[in-house]
């Protein structure tokens, strides 16, 4: 079982991407209320409480914020089963890890002895790693209902509206588009190379054989960069882009702007100590 | 090595979007002044591949599994430019449609990864790969250390990012706002990790990548050689002597040595037993330790061991010469040419080795 460890891994990666990319998609899907604003409003404002956060310093204003994030996706039929596991679990833990020595790393005022006093944990540390786990939950939180509740095809046509190049966006759309082919190449790569192994492989044979299956990708990568240019040449591509952009503003998008503008505005003002 | 929000301060962030964004502009230019139209699905296809490429678990020496980030082989074949941009849009797909990596530090890991990591992967191949042929091993060592020194280029800048927070961004009592560490832990922190794991995998991919193109693909490998196309090195004019940049690299790194006597202060750490002893010589330890009082006595450890060897020539002064400046240049000269020495008597050997090895 050790022996294939690295390439199981490596199909648990490349299927967790593929699986992550099919929930977006769904949740975007459904009707709520991130889903009801125009792309740019949703872009605009999660940037905006995005930004709020990392501007605020008082740990009330964030945990204040998260709260309101997780209205939202309540309201935008985003699950919190999956945001906890998606998000709040993982974020938790990592953070957790780079925070906990904080508390007894950041000097300061001691409150609590746990090693009979070599190593206090000082009050600042306390502050300093709650500040930093809240402050980066609520943000991937933010982030993470972006990315649910808006298909990729309209962020391209809001970067687009925020004036991203045309070359930008055009690569952009064909990476996306382009990272699932290779991602499922790439995974039936490894199962055929699982299927077919039957002996124990030393480290450097394991390396090339990853060495040389990341090569065979890339020969097909550039084979069908190869193809796709031809394409395009075929259907009379010169250089020029046009993205359709078919985003009209309605009142409701007026008001979730503002609503999001105005939330921000208030947490950087209180927050700011 | 993705930094997630809330981690760096918005001005950190403002400050290094605006780094990335010269690096974006700089390098949408020059593909645009090349050859744009073929350039962008190479460009979006390598994007994807580098993407896919970082969730490959390479198994690394010692049992553990690192992955690549793909810099390394993106500068090899589309070279920095094409590299930045290929890069720049994997990272930022990871973050806005993934959640992998924040939005306001976007600027930040684009910044680090796929500016400083191309152009740090791409001067280190050129230069390691000067003059080699296409199919040359040397290549090979290129790429391995190309991608090995560019990683840990971007890691340490990530450490650093980190690692200034708490000087910069604190309340009132003291509280770190942001990443808490300061660089004395951010920066080993970050780089035990990457020095042995996330360099190694880079370096490794990126030689076996180079030596798959070798057998497969060599024409991949052409427009960053510096070689023409369809010449050998021997037919180029400026490599006829590749060595030739190394001499006049030691000689303009020799006429530097002086350098070192204008810097202000004490090396820390790199003290004598000598120097616990004088008023002096304290004062000098306490500036380099953050004005923590240096023992009044040297450390028995220290003074035991400091005696078991003496220079001939002490502090890079020989006792001889009244100007320290040209003591410094003197020992870089003397260093230099014996290091020379013993590496023309080890190539002898060798090759000795290498002739009484071979039959008949």
């Amino acid at each position: 079982m050790s022996r294939n460890r690295a390439i199981a891994a490596t199909l648990v990666s490349l299927t967790r991407a593929l699986g992550r990319a099919l929930i977006s998609e769904r949740v975007a899907r459904q009707r709520g209320l991130l889903q009801a604003l125009d792309p740019r409003v949703r872009v605009i404002g999660l940037f905006a409480l995005v930004l709020a956060v990392t501007l605020s310093d008082r740990i009330s204003v964030i945990v204040a914020l998260f709260c309101a994030a997780v209205v939202v996706a309540l309201l935008s039929k985003v699950s919190l089963a999956s945001l906890a596991a998606r998000v709040w679990l993982p974020v938790l833990f990592f953070t957790g890890v780079i925070a906990l020595p904080a508390l007894v790393l950041t000097p300061g005022e001691p409150i609590l002895a746990p090693t009979g006093g070599s190593f206090p944990v000082t009050a600042q540390g306390m502050s300093a790693a709650l500040l930093l786990i809240a402050r980066v939950e609520t943000a991937v939180t933010l982030t993470t209902l972006l990315i649910l509740c808006t298909p990729w095809m309209q962020v391209l046509q809001a970067l687009r509206a925020f004036h991203v190049p045309q070359d930008v966006v055009v690569m952009l759309a064909m990476t996306h588009r382009y990272i699932f082919l290779l991602a499922e190449t790439a995974g039936q790569m490894f199962e055929s190379r699982q299927s077919r192994t039957v002996g124990v492989f030393d480290g450097a044979t394991r390396r090339r054989m990853t060495a040389r299956t990341a090569g065979v990708l890339l020969s097909k990568s550039v084979e069908l960069s190869n193809e796709v240019f031809l394409s395009m040449q075929s259907r009379g591509f010169r250089g020029d882009v046009r993205v359709l952009s078919s985003f009209r503003m309605r009142s409701r998008d007026y008001i979730g702007l503002v609503a999001f503008l105005v939330a921000g505005g208030v947490a950087v003002w209180i927050g700011r100590s | 090595m993705h930094i997630p929000d809330g981690y760096l301060s918005p001005s950190t962030c403002a400050a290094l979007y605006a780094g990335a964004a010269l690096g974006w502009y700089g390098g949408l230019q020059r593909i645009k002044r090349t050859l744009a139209t073929r350039m962008i699905p190479l460009i979006s296809v390598f994007a994807a591949f580098s993407f896919v490429l970082m969730m490959f678990n390479l198994p690394l020496p010692g049992g553990t599994t690192g992955h690549a980030l793909g810099v390394t082989i993106a500068s090899i074949v589309l070279g920095p430019a094409g590299s930045i941009l290929a890069i720049s849009i994997a990272i930022a797909i990871q973050a806005l449609f993934f959640g992998d990596g924040g939005i306001t530090t976007l600027g930040a890991n684009c910044f680090n990864m796929a500016i400083v990591g191309s152009l740090v992967a791409y001067a280190t191949y050129r230069i390691v790969a000067a003059g080699a042929e296409i199919t040359s091993r040397r290549r090979l060592l290129a790429a391995g250390l190309a991608g090995y020194v560019a990683t840990n280029a971007a890691a340490f800048l990530a450490a650093v990012e980190f690692g200034i927070q708490p000087m910069l961004f604190r309340d009132a009592s003291g509280v770190p706002q942001y990443a808490p560490y300061a660089l004395g832990v951010a920066i080993p922190a970050m780089m035990i990790g990457h020095l042995a794991i996330a360099g190694v995998a880079e370096g490794i991919i990126a030689a076996g990548l180079v030596a798959y193109l070798q057998a497969a693909d060599p024409a991949l490998l052409q427009s960053t050689s510096g070689l023409a196309p369809g010449a050998t090195a021997a037919c180029q004019p400026s490599m006829r002597h590749p060595q030739r940049r190394w001499w006049i690299a030691i000689a303009l790194l020799l006429l530097l040595t002086p350098l070192g006597v204008l810097t202000a202060g004490t090396a820390w750490g790199e003290w004598s037993a000598s120097s616990f002893s004088s008023a002096e010589g304290r004062a000098r330890i306490a500036a380099a330790s953050q004005n923590r009082p240096a023992p009044p006595v040297a450390p028995t450890g220290l003074q035991r061991l400091s005696s078991l060897w003496t220079s001939p020539v002490p502090a890079y002064a020989p006792p001889v010469l009244k100007s320290t400046s040209f003591g410094y240049f003197l020992s870089g000269m003397f260093g230099v040419g014996l290091v020379i020495m013993l590496s023309l008597a080890l190539q002898a050997y060798l090759q000795h080795r290498r002739g009484a090895g071979q039959p008949g």
